[in-house]
């Protein structure tokens, strides 16, 4: 056989081709079960970080069922959208990612923490060299925030991929979203500078762009969720 | 089983005066950017030797049936497959681990050892001696991972696995993580610590100077 003829060539890299795509389609069926489990399971460790809680993948199961209570998704005017409700990872709320442009709704959940409801919403925002996300858990007034959480696709480490330490997030603790009844949100500042308009805290030195990305997510992500927080706000008052 | 001089030299040679990130200075990317942490560094250790000894034989297997012309993309096809089954089976069986690996598990594609092996060794040799190749390399490759991962977690954040190794009473003292550690910089000045210490040993590598 003439390994230099074209023909041979080709039919040999079509046959090649064709072997790896089944090779891999078969182990892709195989293992996506076992993927989207750990990827639900990340998902339900990064929800109750958000409630200050770091549980090991083993209990993060039981206590995502155990404390959230509800979960669902809400419209632009910031009320409930029908038979959206339910926690489980095929419900709605679970599996609405933010972004998704076919989403009926913008997902929330609530948590039963010591007796009190807070309610955790998802965020995404860009950082320094990719996409940006978190949790921010917010105290039944619609204002008042509980606990933070935030991950990142590849920011810098010991800068930027500082945003996801315990000591970051801590700041956020009763932060105030509103201000004077209008939504104002949390600003992300240079470490010792203020903002007289808003509630802040420090960003991360050497972090700028990073720290930035935090500030407009939490200013345009949470935004969306205005009118729902809004309505929250005045209820409780 | 004993083996002879030469499959041992096949082995063990890159582990020492071949190896293919201290003597050759390949793949020197991915060594700096996934060793801030011991556990990561183990497993892209593991997952180059299994990817360097699996490519090795099969393209060995292939070697007479290969097309000249094609040949470096039917090895570029065989190495991304083999890297897809890794990637796949540790986002289901080490999540974690694969976050904190992200890119650089699909970056074993180009990493220079793989193709350099392939090229050199497994297009010219049987099955057998070429899975040692493969695993001796990827050994090469990978004891200097593991070597650089070590030293960057414990003084970077004076852990090793995730466990405290450095005794609170230390920082009490007034010690601190050197944050310098984490960044990619800490990691070449370790790799040519690594180098200076075994081309000192090892005299006939040096180069000589003028």
């Amino acid at each position: 056989m003439n390994r230099e003829n074209s023909g041979y060539t080709i039919i040999y890299a079509s046959v090649m081709v064709i072997v790896v795509a089944l090779g891999l389609a078969f182990t892709h069926q195989v293992l996506n079960e076992r993927q989207i489990a750990n990827e639900n399971t990340d998902k339900m460790q990064q929800i109750l970080r958000s409630l200050n809680l770091d549980v090991s993948v083993a209990e993060a199961q039981p206590k995502y069922t155990e404390l959230i209570k509800n979960a669902y998704l809400i419209n632009d005017e910031g009320v409930k959208v029908e038979g959206t409700e339910g926690i489980t990872p095929d419900d709605p709320a679970f599996s609405t990612e933010l972004g998704d442009t076919q989403a009926k709704g913008l997902p929330v959940y609530e948590a039963e923490v010591d007796g009190s409801t807070k309610y955790i919403i998802p965020m995404s925002g860009t950082g320094l060299w990719g996409p940006i996300w978190g949790y921010l858990a917010i105290e039944s007034d619609g204002s008042a925030i509980y606990g933070a959480e935030f991950g990142h696709a590849g920011e810098t480490p010991g800068l930027g991929a500082e945003i996801v330490t315990t000591p970051f997030r801590n700041q956020f603790r009763e932060k105030n979203l509103f201000r004077n009844d209008e939504f104002t949100s949390v600003a992300v500042v240079k470490p010792g500078q203020t903002n007289s308009r808003r509630d802040y805290v420090d960003g991360i030195s050497g972090g700028t762009i990073t720290s930035k990305g935090v500030d407009n997510m939490l200013l345009n992500s949470v935004g969306r969720y205005k009118n729902f927080l809004m309505n929250l706000h005045t209820a409780n008052q | 089983m004993a083996l002879s001089s030469k499959t041992k030299a096949v082995l063990l040679g890159p582990l020492n005066k071949n190896n293919p990130v201290i003597v050759q200075v390949l793949g020197i990317c991915s060594a700096l950017a996934v060793t801030s942490k011991l556990e990561p560094s183990i497993v892209m250790a593991i997952a180059v030797v299994l990817v360097t000894a699996f490519a090795n034989v099969i393209i060995s297997l292939l070697r007479k049936t290969i097309p000249n012309r094609i040949r470096i993309i039917v090895q570029l096809v065989v190495v991304a497959a083999l890297v897809t089954i890794v990637s796949e089976v540790l986002k289901a069986f080490a999540y974690d681990v694969n976050k904190q690996l992200s890119v650089f598990v699909g970056l074993i594609v180009t990493n220079c050892i793989l193709m350099g092996r392939l090229e050199a060794f497994a297009l010219g040799n049987g099955p057998w001696p070429s899975f040692l190749d493969g695993i001796g390399n990827g050994l090469g490759y990978g004891w200097i991972l593991v070597v650089v991962g070590f030293f960057r977690e414990l003084l970077g954040s004076g852990t090793l696995l995730g466990h405290q190794v450095i005794p609170q009473a230390l920082y009490d003292a007034g010690y601190e993580n050197n944050g310098l550690m984490m960044l990619a910089p800490m990691a070449i000045l370790l790799v040519a610590c690594i180098i200076w210490v075994h081309r000192s040993k090892n005299k006939e590598l040096q180069e000589e100077t003028n």
